[in-house]
């Protein structure tokens, strides 16, 4: 459905932009629908890059993007809205999500001011309510009250609903729970699944691996903006081949195991080296199961 | 119980927080009252008196009486008329100019600070080119090119100099705004450019801009008092700058004649004086840490 292919993006940087900087190099994803397809990186890897390549917050410097076979480039601010009404994005800091002077709710207002102007106050409050409850939130207390006075799992939920008023395809949820103390996590991720449910393609961006495992089928490690494996969650998460997944892997902390007990040497990994020739190809090691081959 | 009504409290009290300490702060009450009551002076008062203010009216060099409530000038102008008249063509100045800076100010800093890149480099340098310019200076060579010199033709022209601080200040601020999630997430809704900067952006900065409009009005009061006393003031009305500049010409402080020049020069000092203090005050009432209350 959501489709990315050879995908770059360089940022000028610099005064006058005299450099540039290429953060995603020749990436080459999709989504199908009802999937959550999970990229992970550690910071500086271009991952949330690519969420706001897909959510055209950035453009696309080469490679294309493609929703049902489409090119998403939107040309004008009318394709621009139709565009956001299939396409839509979570971000990390629910508090910056909101503006600090304004009620919550506003998110839902400026949704209809945008897309239902015809639609009438009774059957929006209730179309509202509707979707509050969808994402198991009760519409009398998170109603009519400042981002202050709500909790950052209440508020990332009510920016999910915000999405499903529209009838969305594809949901870029950008590090949506790395901000949310461990109690609420599970209850947004679970959301998460729900909506994988309904049919919706989902863009999981985290840096967190458990996360990784636990909601998607298919998951994409990025280092240094090029991918480097690629596949079945089980298969990359069992048999990780490339030595940063295998970093990474053995990075994650364990309830079974002290710092006491020793702590792994990390593989030897390359330096970053030139970010504007095309990273090493993938290669298919197993059925579903891609691993960029070593320099 | 007690949890409705902190509830209920709250809602009420985040609404109008600013008014109600607002008015409650003497520096903004006192510093208001005193701009409110002279500008009544300046719109009202001239209805009540003549309309020519440099007619000569009465007995020359006459001191403040009954009938010459501020004494009369070297020629037997009444120098009240020309006071109220000049409070008028001051207020006017400090408007016209101050909203003509202030409208270019925003507009440059907002579109520069949103735009980024290119857009933004080329306003920053227009930005600061003309605030390194001798705002006087300039002022002093257009003025007295100008063939008519009238109370709105100074206000434009101090308008057109004295937006480049407001300029930069939002500018700076709009950078740090524009890049919060919600900005991004207005994007998300299909709004515009300019629905995102006047519906997002600008409220949050709302404080800034009140305060910076006070600045701009007075300081435009001030700069055109400054050009009006060495003689580059209109030449079609009377002013409180041209007062002075007429009472410093037929030597009125030799002769003693206190009150040809103190009048328009407390009343100049009173309302920027005023407007500072209101300045400060709503600082108080925008930012809770300075509060005393």
């Amino acid at each position: 459905m959501l489709e990315l292919k050879h995908v770059w993006k360089s940022y000028r940087i610099g005064a006058l932009g005299s450099k540039r900087l290429t953060a995603v190099r020749d990436v080459s994803i999709d989504i199908a629908p009802g999937e959550v397809l999970s990229v992970v990186g550690e910071s500086g890897s271009g991952k949330t890059t690519i969420g706001k390549m897909v959510l055209q917050l950035t453009s696309v410097t080469r490679g294309e993007i493609l929703l049902d076979g489409e090119d998403v480039t939107a040309h004008g601010h009318a394709e621009r809205k139709a565009y956001y009404r299939k396409v839509q994005g979570v971000f990390q800091d629910p508090f910056s999500s909101y503006n600090p002077i304004f009620k919550a709710d506003r998110i839902f207002e400026t949704v209809r001011e945008s897309y239902f102007p015809g639609v009438k106050r009774a059957e929006w409050t209730a179309r509202v309510e509707d979707v509050l409850q969808g994402v198991r939130l009760d519409p009398g207390s998170v109603l009519d009250k400042y981002p202050h006075q709500l909790s950052g799992g209440q508020l990332q939920r009510m920016l999910i609903a915000r999405a499903l008023l529209l009838d969305i395809k594809v949901l870029v949820a950008d590090e949506i729970i790395s901000m949310l103390d461990a109690s609420t996590r599970i209850d947004v991720l679970n959301l998460l699944g729900e909506l994988k449910e309904r049919g919706l393609g989902v863009l999981f961006i985290t840096h967190d691996l458990s996360l990784a495992n636990y909601i998607s089928e298919r998951v994409v490690i990025m280092r240094h903006g090029a991918v480097v494996e690629a596949g079945a969650t089980g298969k990359v998460f069992t048999d990780p081949r490339h030595p940063y997944s295998r970093n990474l892997l053995a990075s994650v902390p364990q309830l079974h195991r002290k710092w006491s007990d020793g702590t792994a040497e990390p593989e030897a990994l390359e330096p970053d080296g030139d970010r504007d020739v095309a990273p090493p190809p993938l290669t298919e090691v197993d059925e579903h199961h891609w691993v960029a081959a070593a320099p | 119980m007690s949890a409705e009504v902190v509830l209920q409290t709250e809602r009420i009290g985040r609404r109008h927080e600013h008014l109600y300490f607002a008015l409650r702060n003497p520096k903004v009450a006192i510093g208001l009252a005193i701009v409110l009551a002279l500008l009544l002076l300046g719109l009202f008062g001239p209805f009540f008196l003549s309309d020519s203010p440099n007619e000569y009216v009465g007995p020359k060099s006459e001191a403040p009486s009954g009938e010459y409530w501020f004494g009369t000038t070297y020629f037997g102008q009444d120098v009240f008329t020309q006071f109220v008249h000049g409070l008028r063509s001051s207020y006017l100045v400090g408007t016209l100019g101050g909203g003509i800076s202030f409208v270019i100010g925003l507009a440059v800093g907002f579109t520069a600070g949103y735009r980024g890149g290119m857009v933004d480099e080329v306003l920053n340098m227009i930005t600061n080119v003309v605030l390194v310019l001798p705002a006087l200076a300039v002022l002093i060579v257009i003025s007295s090119y100008l063939e008519v010199r009238g109370v709105v033709s100074q206000a434009v022209i101090i308008g057109i100099f004295s937006w480049p601080w407001v300029a930069r200040a939002v500018r700076a601020q709009t950078f740090t705004l524009a890049n919060r999630d919600y900005v991004d997430l207005a994007r998300l809704t299909g709004k515009r450019s300019w629905q995102i900067i006047v519906r997002e952006i600008m409220p949050n900065m709302a404080s800034y801009l009140l305060m910076s409009m006070i600045l701009l009005f007075g300081g435009a009061i001030l700069f055109a008092a400054m050009l009006d006393f060495i003689g580059l003031g209109p030449a079609n009305a009377v002013s409180l700058g041209t007062m002075m500049q007429q009472s410093m010409a037929w030597s009125s402080l030799h002769l003693g004649m206190w009150w040809w020049f103190v009048p328009p020069g407390l009343a100049i000092t009173l309302i920027v004086g005023a407007l500072y203090i209101t300045n400060v005050g709503l600082d108080e009432v925008f930012n809770p840490k300075l509060r005393e209350m």
